[in-house]
């Protein structure tokens, strides 16, 4: 039996940083393309034409109904065999992307639909046109009154990131192994890397919480 | 001289909701500058003849003229979609809740339309609106969102909301039904100032009163016809038809 010795950690306090700072770097860019995916994905489920709202809905039930480890697989291994070669980042900003774009989009769907119909018509009769009235006044309103749930998806993705390092992304997770492979001290790194994690997540919040705050103003 | 075109005629307007007629045919025209009030009974078409002519209904059959342009032209898609737009940016519609955009402040509510739509510049547009504010008496609320705001606020600031995009003719559809009745009066006098500014509207009210005060017509509609119109004079002191005077009867004792 080993103690604990939290200075195994120091030498490879860079590699865990610079981990960290990819895990934010998915978290950013998968969480953007989840937020307009999100609003993309539900537009069309509602308003396109069945032509184009069809493989829509069949691509988000794949998305919903299979594992996100076998997205990623798929995306990253899969996609080679037909010519298609994406980066390791790129296919794993994709997965998560597109995976919490179609929870995303089922919960902004319900929030267009909820949206007071007179709001549709005060847009409408000013001259605004349907796109338009999407845009500025439906969306905006739809957004504003899921952000709770959408909040609630980004800090799920934040901690599900650590699933792209099977795909090989130094992310914080994939650090932490490399560490520990290194040093054969599993506890140490894990909880350093869970503390990151955990500091990761409260500047989330605090940015979900200034959100909420502005749209706390207008209510 | 020529006779003035009409600002706004409505031909032979007919609408269904299903089996149900709700506009059984109706004529209506309305010239420049003049002030028509609507009453008659709920449930009598009212609202829906008002929607009818800026198009949120589609009519059945029949014909709505604005200034000499047809509203509900025989265009499809797009086309129809870019004529309606235009349209209707000259047709000001006052709800009776308000309709406010909540997530807008009220400077916003009031500038969106004129620099979305007509591509005023945004120092223009505020400008603009804020001179619309003074003008219902509101110049101090621009910042605010309609959250922090009295109905009778709500709703002058949806009427400068209307005004801004410099309609040729307001359409109000029961704008003081629901307001509590101390904040009546400033919505009635905003619409009194438009009236004084020869401001063409189309007013639905059950408030006779208001309607006998600022219309230079009142129409009487029940079961989706016109029973009767005239001058509020002859229409409250002397209607002809027996419904008119039922349901006068009921409105003048309440
Ligand atoms: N979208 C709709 N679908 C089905 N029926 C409708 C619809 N809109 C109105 N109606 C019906 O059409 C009739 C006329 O409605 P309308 O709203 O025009 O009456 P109104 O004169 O404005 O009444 P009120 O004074 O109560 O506002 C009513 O019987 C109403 O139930
Ligand atoms: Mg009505």
């Amino acid at each position: 039996m080993q103690g604990l010795d939290f200075t195994v950690v120091a030498p490879y306090w860079d590699l865990l940083l610079i981990g960290a700072w990819w895990t934010a770097v998915l978290t950013v860019s998968a969480g953007a393309l989840s937020f307009v995916g999100g609003i993309l994905f539900a537009v069309i489920v509602l308003y396109a034409p069945v032509i184009v709202a069809y493989p829509v809905r069949a691509l988000m039930w794949v998305f919903m109904g299979t594992p996100l480890l076998l997205q990623l697989f798929l995306i990253y291994f899969g996609l080679v065999q037909i010519g298609i070669d994406i980066p390791a980042l790129a296919a794993g900003i994709v997965g998560l992307g597109l995976h919490f774009a179609v929870y995303n989009a089922d919960i902004i769907r319900a929030g267009i639909v909820a949206v007071d119909v007179g709001q549709t018509e005060g847009a409408r009769s000013i001259g605004f046109g349907k796109w338009q009235t999407l845009r500025h006044v439906v969306i905006p309103q739809a957004i504003r009154n899921t952000a709770p749930p959408i909040g609630g998806n980004l800090i799920a993705l934040l901690k599900e990131s650590s699933i792209v390092s099977v795909i090989g992304i130094a992310e914080l997770v994939h650090s932490a192994q490399l560490a520990i492979s290194e040093t054969f001290r599993p506890f140490e790194f894990y909880i350093t890397a869970a503390a990151l994690y955990y500091i990761l997540n409260l500047v989330l919040e605090a940015a979900l919480r200034l959100f909420e705050r502005h749209v706390e103003a207008s209510r | 001289m020529s006779t003035q075109l009409p600002m706004v005629e409505v031909r032979g307007a007919r609408k269904s909701f299903g089996a149900v007629e709700v506009l059984k045919g109706i004529d209506l025209s309305v010239d420049r500058g003049q002030i028509v009030a609507i009453i008659g009974p709920s449930g009598s078409g009212k609202s829906t003849l008002l929607r009818s002519i800026n198009h949120l209904e589609s009519l059945n059959s029949g014909e709505v003229w604005l200034d000499g342009v047809q509203v509900n032209q025989k265009l499809h898609g797009q086309a129809f979609e870019r004529h309606i737009n235009k349209v209707r940016q000259q047709m000001g519609m006052v709800f009776q809740h308000f309709n406010l955009f909540p997530h807008l402040t009220v400077l916003e509510n009031i500038s969106m339309g004129p620099i979305i739509l007509k591509g005023m510049t945004r120092s223009d547009a505020h400008a603009l609106a804020h001179s619309l504010l003074s003008k219902v008496g509101l110049a101090d609320k621009i910042d605010a969102y309609p959250s922090r705001l009295s109905g009778g606020q709500k709703q002058r600031v949806a009427i400068a909301r209307a005004l801004a995009m410099q309609p040729k003719v307001m359409l109000f559809d029961e704008a003081t039904s629901a307001l509590d009745p101390e904040l009546v009066d400033e919505v009635n006098a905003v619409m009194k100032q438009l009236a004084a500014e020869h401001m063409t509207m189309l007013i639905v009210t059950h408030e006779m009163r208001f309607a006998g005060e600022v219309a230079d017509r009142v129409l009487f509609m029940d079961g989706g016809v016109v029973v009767e119109e005239g001058p509020p004079g002859d229409m409250f002191r002397a209607p002809q038809k027996e419904r008119t005077r039922t349901f006068l009867k009921k409105y003048l004792s309440a």
